[in-house]
């Protein structure tokens, strides 16, 4: 069998030879069989799947697009789907943390501290300098929320490139240090905690102020709408893409996520790009985090740091879109569809409950990702295609 | 004296130097405690200096842990220190914290020993305590309770199994598969049988061992009243240790983690052997969620194992992949607990900080400044196919 890939090939590589192997189409058929089984699951608990994916769907407001939808619906198509690309928002940058890695052949399982970490910083900034002119006040806190998520990755980074500590293990250690630090900066008594005297039992932080709230482009203000950070990470996925494919640094990164011996020996340094990389990532994580707290948050409960799980979705986010620009775009709306859509607030309980539509979600993320990690569905793929070139030759 | 046991006595001064500052001596003077900790930090550098590098800077750290905690201690009001400081009341919940954790450190031993990493822990533990309840609740026993625990652990590892061995999968990409799987599986589960009621009051509870020595200072109030399961866990640190290193089981086990290439050669089948493993390892790990459930707070919540999985798997980082030392490990960690269980009494906010002790702490360990931790050689490697 000289199909099998090498059993020692860097992530990187495989997913290169999946990405030449499949296409596009082992993504779908991998969304096609974790809906199939999720559908067994609505199944079994006595309702109908065709329209529990109707009611999800609905509620993720993408039928907005669909010019037959009446004008009536279209109302509250649209407030769905502003909620849908408010998440797809972090959802974009938490994947691209997670495909930068992988393209230098690390896995970041870290965005979920990078992101919190990157919201600490956020709300710290925007929360003070109260006055301060709006433009400057923004570009201050996401500049802060970058550079603490970068600073946070590059921890993991260092670590590898001077210790040759596994990143994996470095990265989940760093994500529960980070929850448990947040948890303690807006806890009771805690350094960050809100100032306001008739919040004092609440553990929560301060509002940031005004002039730090990113501004609404579509919808109402007063009813969460959506803000500009969608363009910031549609932005980031440009640079993403260019940094990756049009520099010297991009080169490195691929050259080292391909085989780092050999670039090693080709005169590249695998130390330093394992910084630079995690820095990148965590500067991706990070300003999900700030575009959270900036866009629509406006503050940080220990609750949200408890619960929140966007970081953790980046992992199937970018392995679902093959860790490229445009796979992790698609992926991010398809999960920030899901999470939107299986949301209490906008999936019809009559059809589906709402409590077991979120673990739904949970379940279809986990497939993916299972069905992702192995070359099986892949190599078969490439059997058949080899097959049907061959044959009429 | 050897540098190795300067190293054990350095740490041992460390701790008395916390230890002279609390109940039952409770020194209100800092002179004592600065002495003691310095004493530790001395003889730490002169084991360091002897060539035991581990133990040494174990011993320099200790005294200065020793020298915050004592300082503090003195700065804090007797009343409240009394009311902390209760030895065997915080042995007992040092015991009851770690249980979970030491059963899931064993766990991950298992599969990782066998060349299999095993970052699934924590969805192994969590749909163990799901199931756990589920069968308790179920069956009407306990008993019910921990045999479905321990089979869908098994089975859930197995998944593990078919895809990082099988399938030849990335075994960090199908671990988080799994840990994401348990939560929406364990979700959606607890949502659909027990809705907004969850689980019965009445679920049947794994019972406690009363042992006749309540009257004994301290050992009584550690462990006169325990959990069977805590018992059972520390009796699986030897039951482990036997296995592992004492019988041929044990040997193959590891053959297949150190070089899965000799031990087939050697006619051993690597694929049988890490399946073994990979379920024994979610089985445990199940154990431990089923203590969480059924032994220690009496229900089931969604993600109720909040990252002890995690910590699990930390522990045996720390302890470099041997039972005793894991056992030590998920000892501190447990220890740590227990501790921010009642600092609340000081300060709410930093009790929540000491949760982020076991992380920091291995972070430590894995980068090699106190000692590497050295993972077996073929971690991660699935066997190639010939």
């Amino acid at each position: 069998m000289s199909d099998e890939l090498p059993p020692d090939a860097t992530v990187a590589a495989k997913l290169a030879t999946y990405v030449r192997a499949g296409g596009v189409i082992t993504p779908l058929i991998t969304l096609l069989v974790a809906f199939l089984i999720g559908g067994l699951a609505v199944l079994i608990t006595g309702h109908d799947p065709i329209a529990t994916y109707k009611a999800i769907f609905n509620g993720t407001g993408l039928n907005w697009l669909f010019p037959w939808t009446s004008a009536q619906d279209r109302t509250i198509a649209a407030l769905n789907l502003q909620q849908t690309l408010i998440v797809t928002t972090p959802l974009i940058l938490t994947g691209l943390a997670v495909a930068f890695a992988f393209r230098c052949g690390l896995f970041n399982i870290g965005g979920q501290g990078q992101y919190v970490v990157g919201g600490i910083g956020a709300v710290w900034v925007g929360q003070a300098f109260a006055g301060m002119p709006s433009v400057l006040h923004i570009t201050l806190a996401i500049l802060t929320g970058v550079v603490f998520g970068a600073i946070w990755a590059g921890i993991a980074g260092l670590l590898k490139a001077l210790a040759g500590t596994n990143e994996v293990i470095s990265t989940i250690m760093l994500n529960w240090i980070a929850i448990w630090t947040g948890s303690y900066l807006f806890n009771l008594g805690g350094p960050l905690q809100n100032t306001n005297p008739a919040q004092k039992d609440v553990p929560v932080s301060n509002d940031v102020a005004a002039s730090a709230k990113l501004p609404v482009f579509w919808g109402d203000p007063q009813l969460q709408g959506l803000h500009i950070g969608l363009f910031i990470a549609l932005a980031a996925l440009l640079v993403f893409w260019v940094l990756l494919n049009r520099t010297t640094l991009g080169f490195e990164v691929r050259a080292v996520g391909f085989n780092p011996d050999a670039a090693a020996s080709s005169g590249i340094s695998v130390a330093r790009n394992y910084i630079v990389v995690m820095a990148i990532c965590g500067a991706f994580a990070g300003l999900a985090g700030t575009l959270d707290v900036l866009g629509w948050q406006f503050r940080i409960a220990v609750n949200d740091i408890q619960i929140n799980q966007l970081g953790f979705f980046g992992i199937a986010v970018a392995l679902l879109g093959r860790n490229t620009a445009v796979g992790t775009f698609f992926s991010a709306l398809l999960f920030g569809g899901l999470i939107t859509g299986t949301s209490v607030r906008n999936l019809d309980p009559n059809v589906f409950e709402p409590a077991l539509a979120t673990n739904l979600t949970y379940i279809i993320q986990g497939l993916v990702v299972l069905l992702v990690s192995t070359d099986v569905l892949v190599i078969w793929l490439w059997q058949l295609r080899r097959r049907r070139r061959t044959v009429p030759a | 004296m050897t540098p190795k046991r300067l190293g054990w006595a350095g740490i041992a001064l460390g701790f008395l130097a916390f230890f002279i500052a609390v109940p039952p001596i409770m020194l209100r003077s800092i002179v004592p405690i600065v002495v003691v900790a310095a004493a530790g930090v001395v003889v730490g550098v002169l084991a360091v200096r002897g060539g035991e590098r581990r133990l040494g800077y174990g011993a320099i750290v200790a005294g200065v842990l020793g020298l915050g905690g004592g300082y503090a201690a003195t700065r804090s009001g007797e009343a409240n220190l009394e009311q902390v400081v209760v030895w065997g009341a915080l042995l007992a919940s040092t015991l009851r914290y770690a249980t979970p954790l030491t059963l899931g450190a064993l766990g991950g031993l298992f599969s990782e020993r066998s060349g299999v990493i095993n970052i699934a822990l924590e969805g192994m533990m969590l749909m163990g305590a799901f199931f756990g309840a589920w069968g308790a609740d179920v069956t009407g026993s306990w008993v019910g309770g921990i045999a479905v625990a321990l089979v869908a652990g098994a089975l859930f590892a197995g998944l593990h199994a078919l895809f990082a061995i099988t399938f030849r999968a990335d075994q960090i990409v199908s671990g988080t598969a799994l840990n994401l799987l348990a939560v929406g599986i364990t979700g959606y589960m607890y949502v659909a049988i027990y809705g907004d009621q969850g689980t019965p009051d009445d679920l049947p509870a794994v019972p406690d061992v009363s042992l006749p020595i309540k009257s004994v200072p301290l050992l009584g109030d550690v462990f006169g009243q325990l959990n069977l399961l805590v018992w059972v866990a520390l009796a699986m640190v030897l039951v482990t240790w036997v296995i592992v290193f004492r019988t041929p089981g044990g040997l193959r086990l590891r053959s297949a983690g150190e070089n899965p290439l000799a031990a087939e050669t050697a006619g051993l089948s690597v694929v049988r052997t890490r399946y073994l493993a990979v379920m024994t390892s979610g089985a445990l790990a199940a154990l431990g969620g089923a203590f969480l459930s059924i032994g220690f707070v009496h229900t089931f919540s969604q993600n109720m194992t909040a990252g002890r999985g995690f910590i699990a798997l930390a522990a045996l980082i720390f302890g470099r992949w041997r039972p005793g030392t894991a056992l030590a490990a998920t000892l501190l960690f447990g220890f740590g607990s227990a501790l921010a269980q009642r600092l609340p009494v000081f300060s709410p906010s930093g009790a929540v900080l000491f949760q982020a002790l076991p992380y920091v702490l291995t972070l430590i360990a894995v980068t090699g400044l106190i000692g590497r931790s050295i993972p077996p050689a073929a971690l991660g490697r699935p066997l190639p196919k010939s």
